[in-house]
């Protein structure tokens, strides 16, 4: 009789499916998990303990490299929780300029795991479709701050600057001599950015019809998530999820509408949940997630165009001072200078601010001593807490498996690593 | 439960919630401090599980079902500054900064574990906060009441190593296989202690000392002055 034994199987750091440097050791029997280990760390930065060296302001920008496919939410999250240790508050525009940025990220998101998900699981056109719509938002991105992905743009006390009146336009280049290929990029530019956001709010549902046409009732795709890593809903809170990995399972839970921040209680939108907490169910919570974030954005347009103001708070100790202020006023010097040498020191005590982020509760807890850095930062992601399900979540499926649920918990090991 | 969770504010919550920890944890040497809208709940370590199990609802009136987040601090450097601003230095900028100040390893709080508990059918969240002394940092693991510690446990461990007692599994999980000390506590330097590089004589990676000086871009500073935190804008 031949000799059956477990095999131990080693699945990255370096494989195309573990989006980044996941290392599982798999305990297998046959074709079949018996245990999973995840390995992480190997995108570890220390980014906790080298916000401990650096003045408030500073570690905006580490903070996009955490969840570097949702930058401008990890932002948020650290944002608040400085205001909420200075006491001040953003002004109302740029409350709704956060929201509007918020949800772009949601899609943005959003669209990177479905394309990779789907890719992931054999659908090769969704990537293709999803990155072409990414494009546009990343755009977005570099017109409000100069960055397509690390943008710092949420500054403690508002954002960095108001919205372009003139969204940046394609130039005639080797590739794109063609005048009327440049005409056709062009043509939904020709106004400010928020004309161009708006265009693209009323193309993207199309797009997301688009996706669902080719994956939702798709005889393959649907064999490949239907059943797969199912999470109760009283597993998934003990689990710790948060996010579209918990409504999923059918837990009604969202930041957004249960604890509201920025211009959120003043939006209409809906909170989508799962039926069965699988693979498929999670999938049909982002793709209604993007529609709402597409609801959301299109009435943070609208008001963007009706409200103008400030976007930044007055006080100088905090947000610096105009340019032209600085150059002719004595004290918007000396503001300016120790803004941005020393920087502003916070009262003592710890605070916790939560944001939505589209993978779930991003937390910052913040501990000050009333120096001008943070004495300890703690960073709550959420692909961490998930991840962690991956042993429980993988028990009795197959290999192939696997691929399927590192998609569905749309890990990102900037966060998850930190 | 949920459908009044609707209706009542947020400060209305916290007051509630305040008052019912206040009442059942005081006599347990608990305390309850308010603060930036938030409640921390300071627990002696012996009783953390106990407490724990009746914050997670199986026979109190408490139902906080999700630990959102569970970290280690090290409060040794807490309050310390690397440049003076109450009174006039005789040094310049760079010189100024004071990077030789003892780090006091000793103390009897210099460590705490910071669980964050979130309630989902009350719509509130609470901090609860246990002091460690340097010389044995252990605390009972609360993987019972919420596995999902398992992991947060880990990672306090490996940053700051504090012992979980009672923790199935409690390896290292972000350092790399084979780090050797706690690198989030205070007397750990930020540059570390070795690097390593690819020698080509023994065609292997080496570890070496590290060879990076120490700089302090911005001192640390502490301005007591916070007046104009709460004035307007001027």
């Amino acid at each position: 009789m031949p000799e059956i034994r477990n095999y131990t199987l080693n699945f990255g750091p370096q494989h195309p499916s573990a989006h980044g440097v996941l290392r599982l050791v798999l305990e297998m029997d046959g074709e079949v998990i018996e245990r999973s280990d995840p390995h992480v760390g190997l995108l570890h930065r220390g980014t906790e303990k080298l916000a401990e060296t650096k003045p408030y302001n500073q570690n905006i920008p580490y903070m996009d490299r955490l969840d570097y496919v949702s930058m401008m939410q990890n932002e948020h999250a650290y944002v608040l929780a400085v205001e909420k240790l200075l006491g001040i508050e953003a002004p109302e525009r740029a409350q709704y300029i956060r929201t509007m940025f918020d949800e772009i990220t949601r899609i943005l998101n959003h669209m990177m795991w479905l394309g990779t998900h789907a890719l992931d699981i054999g659908a090769m056109t969704v990537f293709l479709y999803c990155f072409r719509e990414r494009e546009d938002l990343m755009d977005c991105y570099e017109a409000v701050s100069g960055a397509r992905m690390h943008a710092a743009y949420y500054r403690v006390g508002g954002v960095y600057r108001d919205l372009p009146d003139e969204m940046p336009r394609f130039a005639a280049s080797d590739l794109k001599r063609d005048k009327s290929e440049l005409d056709r990029l062009n043509g939904n530019r020709q106004g400010s950015l928020l004309d161009f956001i708006e265009d693209f709010t009323d193309r993207f549902p199309g797009c997301v019809d688009e996706y669902e046409i080719l994956l939702t009732e798709n005889r393959i795709w649907k064999q490949r998530t239907v059943g797969i890593g199912v999470v109760t809903a009283d597993r998934a809170k003990a689990l710790g999820f948060t996010g579209p990995m918990l409504r999923g399972s059918g837990v009604e839970w969202d930041l957004r509408k249960k604890q509201p921040y920025a211009a959120y209680d003043k939006i209409d939108f809906d909170i989508p949940v799962g039926l069965n907490g699988d693979c498929y169910d999670r999938y049909l919570v982002r793709i209604e997630e993007m529609r709402q974030s597409n609801h959301i954005i299109r009435q943070c347009v609208d008001w963007l165009r009706k409200n103008p103001g400030p976007v930044m708070v007055e006080n100088h100790k905090i947000a610096p001072p105009k340019r032209a202020a600085m150059k002719s006023d004595m004290e918007g010097l000396i503001h300016h200078f120790k803004l941005f040498s020393e920087g502003y020191c916070t009262p003592p005590g710890e605070v916790y601010a939560a944001v939505e982020a589209s993978k779930g509760e991003f937390g910052v807890y913040i501990i000050s001593d009333g120096a001008n850095k943070p004495y300890r930062l703690k960073l709550r992601a959420p692909g961490f807490a998930h991840l962690m399900a991956m042993d429980e979540m993988a028990k009795g499926h197959m290999l192939a498996d696997v691929v399927a649920l590192i998609g569905t918990m749309d890990v990102v090991f900037g966060e998850i690593d930190r | 439960m949920s459908a009044t969770t609707i209706k009542t504010t947020p400060e209305q919550r916290l007051a509630k919630l305040a008052d019912a920890l206040d009442t059942t944890f005081n006599k347990k040497g608990c305390t309850v401090e308010q603060a930036f809208g938030e409640i921390t709940l300071t627990v002696p370590r012996e009783r953390l599980l106990e407490i724990s199990f009746e914050l997670y609802g199986s026979a109190s009136a408490f139902s906080f079902e999700q630990l959102i987040d569970l970290c280690g601090v090290d409060y040794s450097t807490y309050g310390q500054v690397e440049w003076e601003t109450s009174s006039a230095s005789l040094t310049g900028f760079g010189r100024g900064v004071d990077r030789s100040s003892e780090i006091n390893t000793e103390t009897a709080d210099r460590f705490a574990v910071v669980y964050h508990l979130l309630s989902i059918e009350d719509n509130v969240r609470v901090r609860v906060k246990t002091y460690l002394d340097s010389e044995h940092p252990m605390v009972e693991s609360v993987i019972p009441v919420w596995p999902v510690a398992d992991w947060f446990e880990r990672e306090a461990f490996d940053l700051y190593g504090i012992l979980f007692e009672g923790h199935p599994d409690l390896r290292r999980i972000l350092t790399d296989y084979g780090f050797v000390g706690h690198p989030f506590r205070k007397d750990f330097p930020l540059s570390g202690h070795v690097e390593m590089r690819y020698d080509p004589e023994k065609r292997r990676v080496i570890y070496e000392p590290v060879s990076i000086e120490p700089r302090t871009l911005v001192p640390r500073v502490i301005r007591s002055d916070n007046r104009y935190m709460n004035e307007e804008s001027n």
